[in-house]
């Protein structure tokens, strides 16, 4: 994205009003978050909310991640997350070598169908999925969270990486295979390596998807020492309504890791988010 | 196998690197769109034979034997029909005012993104505090200006707008791709418009807005796709997932009444035929897409690393 040159004319005045205005606004709901978290909750119930914590603590934070098993729930999203980015990685990337660089007879027929798959809304699968999941007896686990990233890990990341393959000169591959090189052997030694930027989008939109979810976890998992982060801010926030002090403690700790992923790698992400486009 | 040609050596690995997807597809696409199909023509409910009903399901919903059917569709109607074109407006808007020589213009746009990494369900909450009735700061606002404050996500009337709000605060995405659109406009048609004396709202109507119609329609598309999919929301803001799409199923978004009736009532032929409908619904709108984007590039392999 390195388009200095190429964009309009020295930026008017009055663009900056406009853009500092909104992003102020934009940014107000995660101040209110962090000041919410950090006052008692007699502040909470004022009629006149002050902008600045008279006297902020960290007491909220001590007393929200020790009411419920903070610790465990992180680790289990933890799994999951890194399970399915794991998967996500070598599936994908597998059938996206195929799908580029490998010729095989029905190869365009079969992308063609797998690609119908890209839009398919999980509501749509997700009674049989469960149906399935519960007959074999793998509900209540982390397992149908994890074992689609282990079957392609989603069309869109398939063509995102066969559309990045596509870019790498096939003479690297003719060449290895001259010299006697296996495909496996192309593929993990010549296709991964010229492919990183490409697999650190899609690990790191995965990710944030996987670490994120609401729903898969809200189908599958029941017992909860299972729970994921996202189950344990509900549950939280069904047995402490109205403690809003508790709440934006708790939701500060979660949100945090996305955070620090966002300033780390935002360059990835927006680039991994014009590329899917419309993953939305 | 050692004496097979390089030919078929190539087309056996072929197959066994897409393994992964085509059984993929087998597993989590074709035979569950199947069974919904089938689950949907019968009574099914967890532990039960499945019993065929033909078009019993559908024929329910349509003959409004079931009122939060007909809610569910009004309210996911309403919350469509104003939360995209509002997304897409502001999103657009806010890509016009970062598509300029601003300064900091990597902190601004980082700022208007922000919102959209964190987990919906943590937002979520987030919002509710923020729209709380009583002490919520926002009202707080809005009474020291000597309005009356509204009810928000409890009152019926306002419920679906709030979140709609809330969904204006995440439209970082859309906001990128229309940066990036914007930045693919070729300069010279805007320096020709200056020659022939073309002023800034000359440049938006016969330039930006003709260049980039194609991501505005790309956005829309995706934009209901998304919307009727949307599902944390209600689920997190008005009560846990069981009984959520409240006050009187206002908030009832379609795909939470799929869930309800699923999960809640355990009506799981019910709960598959209106997934068939929301499937034909989404299909409809992917062919739309599709048709349009073979006509275009957008994407223009690889990426700018």
């Amino acid at each position: 994205m390195s388009e200095a040159a190429r964009r309009r004319g020295r930026a008017r005045w009055y663009v900056y009003p406009p853009l500092v205005l909104l992003a102020a606004i934009f940014l107000f709901p995660f101040y209110w978050m962090v000041k919410s978290s950090l006052v008692d909750l007699s502040s909470i119930f004022q009629p006149t909310p002050s902008l600045v914590p008279s006297h902020p603590s960290l007491a909220n934070y001590a007393t929200a991640l020790t009411m419920f098993p903070f610790g465990r729930f992180f680790l289990n999203s933890l799994l999951v997350a890194t399970l399915t980015v794991l998967g996500t990685l070598l599936t994908a990337s597998m059938c996206a070598f195929s799908f580029s660089r490998l010729r095989w007879r029905w190869r365009n027929p079969v992308f063609s169908v797998v690609l119908t798959g890209m839009m398919l809304p999980f509501f749509v699968v997700m009674i049989p999925q469960f149906i399935m999941w519960r007959f074999l007896g793998l509900t209540d686990g982390f397992t149908p969270l994890i074992a689609p990233a282990w079957f392609g890990g989603g069309v869109f990341n398939i063509f995102l990486l066969r559309q990045f393959f596509l870019g790498i000169p096939r003479e690297l591959d003719e060449a290895a295979r001259l010299d006697g090189a296996s495909h496996a052997r192309v593929f993990f030694q010549i296709v991964l390596p010229l492919s990183k930027p490409a697999l650190i989008v899609v690990g790191l939109l995965t990710f944030l998807a996987s670490w994120n979810d609401y729903l898969a976890p809200l189908i599958f998992i029941t017992s909860e020492d299972k729970y994921t982060l996202m189950l344990g801010l509900n549950m939280f926030l069904g047995g402490y309504t109205a403690q809003w002090n508790y709440l934006m403690a708790a939701t500060c700790a979660i949100v945090l890791p996305s955070i620090l992923i966002f300033l780390v790698a935002q360059k990835y992400l927006m680039e991994g988010i014009v590329m899917t486009g419309l993953k939305g | 196998m050692a004496t097979t040609s390089p030919k078929g050596r190539e087309e056996a690995a072929g197959v066994l690197f897409a393994a992964p997807v085509i059984l993929g597809w087998l597993i989590f696409v074709a035979g569950p769109v199947l069974v919904t199909l089938f689950l949907s023509l019968t009574d099914y409910s967890v532990g039960g034979v499945p019993r065929l009903l033909g078009l019993g399901n559908y024929r329910r919903f349509f003959a409004s034997a079931d009122p939060s059917f007909f809610a569910s569709v009004r309210a996911t109607a309403l919350y469509s029909a104003l939360s995209v074109p509002a997304c897409v407006a502001v999103s657009f808007g806010l890509a016009l005012l970062l598509d300029t020589k601003v300064r900091l213009r990597g902190l601004f746009r980082a700022a208007l993104f922000l919102p959209v990494i964190l987990p919906l369900a943590a937002s979520s909450v987030v919002w509710m505090w923020l729209f709380q009735p009583d002490f919520g700061v926002v009202n707080f606002v809005i009474r020291t200006f000597g309005l009356p404050a509204p009810q928000w996500l409890a009152s019926e009337r306002t419920v679906i707008p709030t979140m709609v709000l809330m969904n204006v605060w995440l439209t970082g995405n859309s906001m990128v791709i229309f940066l990036a659109a914007l930045e693919g406009v070729p300069r010279h048609l805007y320096e020709a418009l200056e020659v022939d004396g073309g002023n800034a709202f000359h440049k938006l109507v016969y330039v930006t807005l003709p260049m980039v119609s194609p991501t505005i329609f790309f956005t829309v598309i995706t934009g209901f796709i998304n919307a009727l999919q949307a599902f944390v929301q209600p689920a997190i803001m008005t009560s846990d997932a069981y009984h959520a799409g409240g006050p009187n199923n206002a908030s009832l978004l379609y795909v939470l009444f799929i869930y309800r009736e699923a999960f809640r009532f355990s009506k799981l032929g019910g709960a598959s035929a209106a997934a068939v409908l929301l499937f034909a619904v989404i299909a409809a709108l992917t062919y739309a897409f599709f048709k349009v984007s073979r006509t275009l590039v957008y994407y223009e392999g690889g990426e700018g690393s």
